[in-house]
């Protein structure tokens, strides 16, 4: 048995990989024992992991109805019956977390899915097209990047309407520059390698290029970079809720139900308390997970 | 927090070829200018364009026919839309924002009159976090792996995960509520209120001014509690700061050097060390405290503060455009000025930047 693992091992160690396959899951085979030596990352990870489950089983874990709620059971400390007590509404808090597990997961998703690319293409063509295209939109990136992120999210929510999409939309515009940035870093370390004047030789389009040759390399900082956001993309969202910009009652957002919490502070205490230690643990294990994740794929940035 | 760190950290390697101070004054202008147009611009965008009927925007849609053809005119919404951003942008350079629906004011007096509560906060916050922040970061540097240098690692890690306004709560529950050892929201007890008449808006540094020992009591039961939260998150930032730029300098070859003379530790540490250190840190503070600025909007709301953060909040719940838009600008424009000028004092203050 041990012998199979040992040369398992070997064969994902090797000097000489036979294939694009071994020589990748060799890669990945040293990335994750890097990882995995970090403590602190692996519970990142496992707070993730946790997240996932919970959100995708939200219907199975909750004990009651996250809207509706018995409004004689209102306001009953955390006890047996409800775990982390009820809202004024007779809501029970715990419920409610759980589905709002998905609220959360909403908003990264789809802030990372619409504010990477953005970066990448902006960043990208700003570092291969060099010129003045890259001096326009470097400088509206560092204009951006110059502008109070929270701030102008607010402006763009009260302008679009409160509302959870919107939200997402106001954090997205905010936070494609860092991106960017880093896409077109990276961009300009390759744009003259031999590789990539190879295929510029073969008669191979700008586009397809940047598209197929440039892309995939500034993936793995971005990766990085996106998890490290997220933390910040949660308290931003959760800052939007509490201001009451964000997801609208009663859908059970985090941010909104400390906002509603807020009135009962003196006496109810849990009713703010509890989404408030959720937010803190989501946004903990993405900070860890981040830096586990950048200490792992760019060994010259530990340490830092 | 994190890409201000990357900003700071890249902007050596940036800056290393940059000529002379003159050009680097220059260079500072023109960028500042065209980072504040597009402030201008951006907010005009969300004022102006993307609403559907920005007249109805400023005055709500329940005012009366002739009010709206009246600011329909007064703010030039029958002009195309160049003329129209043309209009916005002299009368905002101006510091002309129009009058809140709310107040009834024109937005930049209302501005004018809260932002001394404001920048009260951040100063407090800032001085808290830069007392605590440095002597931490230098701990935890050079006893790398300790106690300490963990702690400033939590310190660090729950700061940059900890939602403010939550933090704010609970600290108003715990030190408020049960402890009693501070005065809850707002800035000044009602005992004080109608008696006391600021001088600078600064009220610490009115009741000094007035020698009213009880006001200043009070007003200081009221600062500590919101300034310690602020500066929790400000020490959060310039104690891992400190502690990354003095591990790139203890490791240079001068601290040999000052050993090697044998000179005391305490002061290769904190005379040779640190005093490089100061450089790339004053723009870690500058940064720090234009990110209290911008996080106003939280904390101000947790602690009933009447700043500009309760000023756009207010703004926002009433859909009032004008304010919304004026907070926006006036807060953005110190954040981008703050911004620019860490950037600047970086290359007038480091020697290494000059030829």
């Amino acid at each position: 048995m041990s012998d199979v693992a040992m040369s398992r091992r070997e064969w994902l160690l090797s000097e000489r990989p036979q294939s694009r396959l071994q020589a990748r899951l060799g890669r990945a085979y040293m990335s994750w024992q890097r990882f995995a030596a970090n403590r602190l990352a692996l519970i990142g990870l496992a707070i993730i992991i946790m997240l996932l489950l919970v959100a995708a089983f939200a219907p199975v874990l909750a004990p009651y109805s996250p809207v509706a709620g018995d409004l004689r059971q209102g306001l009953k400390p955390p006890g047996w019956e409800h775990w982390m007590g009820t809202d004024d509404q007779g809501r029970d808090i715990l419920s409610r977390i759980i589905y709002g597990s998905r609220l959360t997961l909403y908003v990264v998703v789809l802030v990372a899915i619409l504010a990477a690319p953005i970066g990448l293409l902006v960043g990208t063509v700003a570092g291969y097209a060099g010129g003045w295209i890259d001096t326009v939109l470097s400088r509206i990136t560092d204009i951006f990047l110059a502008f109070p992120k929270l701030i102008l999210a607010l402006a763009f929510v009260a302008a679009l309407g409160p509302g959870i999409e919107n939200a997402v939309i106001a954090i997205a515009i905010t936070s494609w520059p860092p991106y960017a940035r880093i896409a077109r870093a990276e961009t300009l370390t390759v744009r003259n390698s031999d590789y990539i004047a190879a295929v510029r030789l073969m008669g191979a389009s700008p586009a397809r290029i940047v598209v197929r040759h440039i892309m995939p390399l500034c993936i793995s900082s971005l990766i990085v970079r996106v998890t490290l956001d997220m933390a910040g993309i949660i308290l931003t969202a959760a800052g939007l809720g509490f201001l009451g910009l964000g997801a609208q009652p009663p859908l059970p957002e985090w941010g909104a139900m400390i906002a509603s919490g807020r009135r009962f502070i003196l006496d109810q205490w849990w009713v703010a308390a509890m989404p408030g230690m959720a937010i803190l643990i989501v946004s903990l294990g993405f900070n860890l997970l981040g830096d586990g994740l950048r200490d792992a794929l760019d060994p010259r940035g530990a340490g830092q | 927090m994190a890409n201000t760190a990357d900003r700071v950290s890249t902007r050596g390697r940036r800056r290393s070829g940059a000529s002379s101070l003159a050009w680097s004054i220059l260079s500072f202008l023109v960028v500042a200018a065209i980072t504040f147009l597009g402030l201008i611009t951006v907010t005009f965008f969300i004022g102006r364009v993307i609403p559907i009927d920005p007249v109805l925007a400023i005055v709500g849609d329940r005012a009366p026919a002739s009010v709206v053809a009246a600011a329909r005119k007064q703010y030039g919404f029958d002009l195309p839309l160049w003329d129209q951003y043309l209009l916005y942008l002299t009368k905002a350079l101006k510091g002309d924002f129009g009058n809140s629906v709310l107040s009834t004011y024109p937005v930049m007096d209302d501005i004018r009159r809260v932002l001394p509560a404001t920048l009260e906060l951040a100063t407090v916050g800032t001085i808290i976090g830069l007392l605590l922040g440095i002597p931490l970061g230098v701990l935890a540097a050079v006893k790398r792996d300790s106690l300490i240098d963990q702690i400033v690692r939590v310190i660090g890690l729950v700061g940059y995960s900890v939602p403010i306004f939550w933090l704010g709560l609970m600290g108003l529950l715990v030190f408020y509520a049960r402890l009693g050892w501070v005065e809850g929201p707002g800035r000044i007890g009602v005992a004080y209120e109608y008696s006391f008449t600021p001088i600078t808006g600064l009220f610490l540094v009115d009741a000094i001014l007035q020698g009213d020992w009880d006001v200043f009591r009070d007003v200081f039961r009221h600062i500590i509690l919101p300034g310690a939260l602020l500066g929790y998150f400000s020490m959060a930032y310039i104690s891992r700061m400190t502690r990354s730029f003095m591990l790139n300098e203890l490791s240079q070859e001068y601290i040999v050097a000052a050993r090697a003379k044998g000179l005391s530790e305490t002061r290769v540490i904190w005379g040779h060390a640190l005093r490089n250190a100061a450089v790339p840190l004053v723009t870690v503070i500058a940064l720090s405290y234009a990110t209290l600025l911008e996080g106003s909007v939280l904390t101000e709301t947790v602690f009933a503060w009447p700043g500009i953060g309760s000023y756009l909040y207010n703004s926002l719940q009433n859909a009032d455009m004008n304010a919304v838009l004026g907070g926006t600008i006036v807060i953005g424009a110190l954040f981008i000025a703050l911004n620019l000028l860490s950037d600047l004092l970086y290359r007038v203050l480091d020697p290494r930047t000059r030829t």
